[in-house]
């Protein structure tokens, strides 16, 4: 099986084109969701320590020379092992990605390999030059998939990855409905005909978000909706009447997405 | 016109495509989290082929939302999840190996050490280089040692220096704090090899002046106590742990040259992509060598080096360093060679490992 490959591409997106010919987009993070990322990890790695440092006070009572040896190996294991170990076994995420949704994947889409892992969270040594990330922030600025240079060495990438929700539309077509547009079935079928897609699905995004909207807007969008189908198939009054502009609107999805 | 422009694509049945695809695309869904909850676990033969049926019935299904619909929600939710499987199914790992400490030690780290001894070489070179300008600039501009050695103890005349060590006589100025000094210069010379290997990502030159100023300073103090007679001292002092950490920190830079020539990509005709996936792990295994390496450095800085004549004679000290150099040279020249040879040509056939 071959590796994927790239596909165009628009900016803040990789697209893997999978050896099926399948195409399908990662969402890269950009450098202020990595930065907060990166916050929330130091946060937690000064948490860790404090904890460290308790520890070995409490051995300090027992040998001093000891307890600040085991602060000192304790220091460095963490901020040179924390992001490496936690990368590693929660599948690209520390604790800051994962709080905000982060993942490191490999360029090509796939799972990380531990080499990967490693060198780009070595290579922060440089991408934190000279001060708060400046070189890596300039390289994730700069580069294609919003790369430092840790992640370019490694070949690795940040994605967010928010997993999405199943779609569920069944509230939008309801079971046994009536629907006075079917009683037209030659004026529907030049509806299906002459309506794109980017427009059945943005009759379909309205409904689907009416309870979101105030209703006043859902009044105004509603009407700009039923009035733009309305001009592309005119249906017989008899089929209209008494239906609001929302009612239509989901009538004609229906005719659309339901045949 | 307009009308002619717009991107004509016919719609699906959504109601009726989810109702009969769904039941598939929560069965992948159920296995992937299944999976991703334990990367370890292991999949079984029908697993893995339902997996992989799920997986290309979900990507025939985006290809049709893709070219029949344009229902967001829907694209997104089945490009997570053909996104997901695709990762696991082609991203699975090539060796599914238990890592093994010692063999990692005794066989891998020296023969990665073998396979790229260019890079080494060059590294040797560059800090020899240096050495041999700081040594002579001390021995041609003996004023050039406050810019040259900025530390306090290096700063003052070498006899001075050695009088007032075996001055101290059985008095340990580390009393009670070998173990701290030792963290320290493990912790410190670690940080610096990872510095002098990621500094491989500035096309060399960050690895290459780092390398060069560390033998500036060698040369320069090994200069210094050997024109004022201090031979005996200078080997008792720096041999038992520069025996260590001096390789440690060339095989560091070993493993930034190899980084910047995949970088560079001098002779090779392969994506800079690909070259830096082919080293990769290569760097991780120097760099976690040098680790090991610098922890028995700075143990024997701690407790043995800093300990000079009369309470540990120089020919001790010099010895146990020389023979330390003899057998570092032996490991990394022939440790586990046989087997390392005989997987090689193998090994690159599978990785495509990119040779220096």
């Amino acid at each position: 099986m071959t590796p994927a490959s790239q596909s165009s591409e628009r900016s803040g997106e990789r697209m893997i084109r999978t050896p099926e010919g399948v195409v399908f987009a990662l969402a890269l993070a950009g450098p202020v969701s990595r930065c907060l990322a990166w916050l929330l990890d130091l946060a937690c790695l000064s948490v860790l320590f404090k904890l460290g440092t308790l520890a070995s006070n409490v051995l300090g009572l027992l040998h001093q020379d000891f307890s600040q040896a085991v602060s000192i190996l304790l220091l460095f294991a963490l901020t040179v092992g924390y992001a490496i170990g936690l990368e590693w076994f929660w599948n690209g995420q520390t604790l800051g990605k994962r709080l905000l949704g982060l993942r490191v994947m490999d360029v090509r889409g796939l799972r990380l390999q531990p080499s990967q892992v490693v060198i780009r969270n070595l290579l922060r040594a440089v991408d934190s030059l000279p001060l708060f990330y400046l070189v890596g922030g300039v390289f994730c600025l700069v580069t294609r998939y919003a790369q430092r240079l840790g992640d370019l060495a490694a070949n690795t990438i940040v994605v967010r990855s928010a997993q999405a929700s199943e779609p569920h539309i069944e509230r939008v077509f309801e079971e046994n409905r009536y629907n006075s547009l079917r009683h037209h079935p030659h004026l529907a079928a030049r509806l299906r005909q002459q309506v794109t897609p980017a427009e059945a699905d943005a009759a379909l995004q309205s409904l689907l978000r009416r309870d979101a909207l105030a209703p006043e807007a859902r009044v105004v969008l509603f009407g700009t909706l039923s009035a733009h189908f309305k001009r592309k198939v005119a249906f017989p009054e008899e089929a209209l009447e008494g239906i609001s502009d929302e009612q239509y609107v989901r009538d004609v999805a229906d005719l659309i997405y339901r045949k | 016109m307009s009308y002619l422009k717009v991107n004509r694509g016919m719609i699906i049945d959504l109601q009726k495509f989810i109702t009969a695809e769904r039941p598939y695309w929560q069965e992948l869904d159920a296995l992937l989290i299944r999976q991703e909850r334990d990367p370890y676990r292991r999949v079984g033969f029908d697993d893995i082929r339902r997996l992989h049926y799920l997986y290309q019935r979900a990507s025939s299904d985006l290809a049709k939302i893709n070219t029949f619909s344009a229902e967001r929600a829907m694209h997104r939710y089945l490009e997570s999840l053909v996104g997901r499987a695709y990762a696991f199914i082609y991203g699975a790992r090539q060796k599914a190996v238990r890592f093994r400490p010692l063999a990692f030690l005794l066989r891998t780290f020296p023969a990665t050490f073998r396979r790229h001894f260019r890079p080494f070489a060059l590294s040797l070179t560059i800090m020899a280089l240096g050495a041999l300008f700081g040594g002579g600039a001390i021995l041609f501009d003996p004023e050039a040692k406050a810019v040259l050695m900025p530390f306090e103890h290096l700063q003052m005349d070498p006899a001075e220096r050695v009088a007032r060590e075996e001055g101290a006589g059985g008095q340990d100025h580390l009393q009670g704090a070998q173990g701290r000094f030792s963290a320290f210069l493990m912790t410190h010379n670690t940080r610096v090899s990872i510095f002098v290997l990621a500094l491989g990502m500035t096309w060399g030159i960050g690895t290459v002046l780092l390398l060069f100023s560390n033998g500036v300073m060698l040369g320069a103090v090994a200069a210094d106590y050997l024109l004022a007679g201090q031979h005996a001292f200078l080997f008792g002092w720096l041999l038992p742990h520069g025996a260590t950490e001096i390789p440690s920190i060339l095989i560091a830079g070993q493993a930034g040259l190899l980084l910047a020539g995949a970088l560079l990509g001098a002779a090779s005709e392969r994506p800079m992509r690909e070259r830096l996936r082919a080293v990769g792990p290569d760097v991780v295994t120097l760099i976690s060598g040098v680790a090991v390496m610098l922890v028995w450095a700075g143990l024997v800085e701690a407790f043995f080096s800093q300990y000079h004549a009369p309470v540990i004679p120089y020919s001790v000290k010099i010895a146990f360093g020389a023979v330390e150099l003899c057998l570092l040279a032996l490991f990394l020249g022939y440790a586990g060679r046989s087997s390392s040879d005989r997987r090689q040509p193998e090994r690159n056939r599978h990785r495509g490992s990119y040779r220096s």
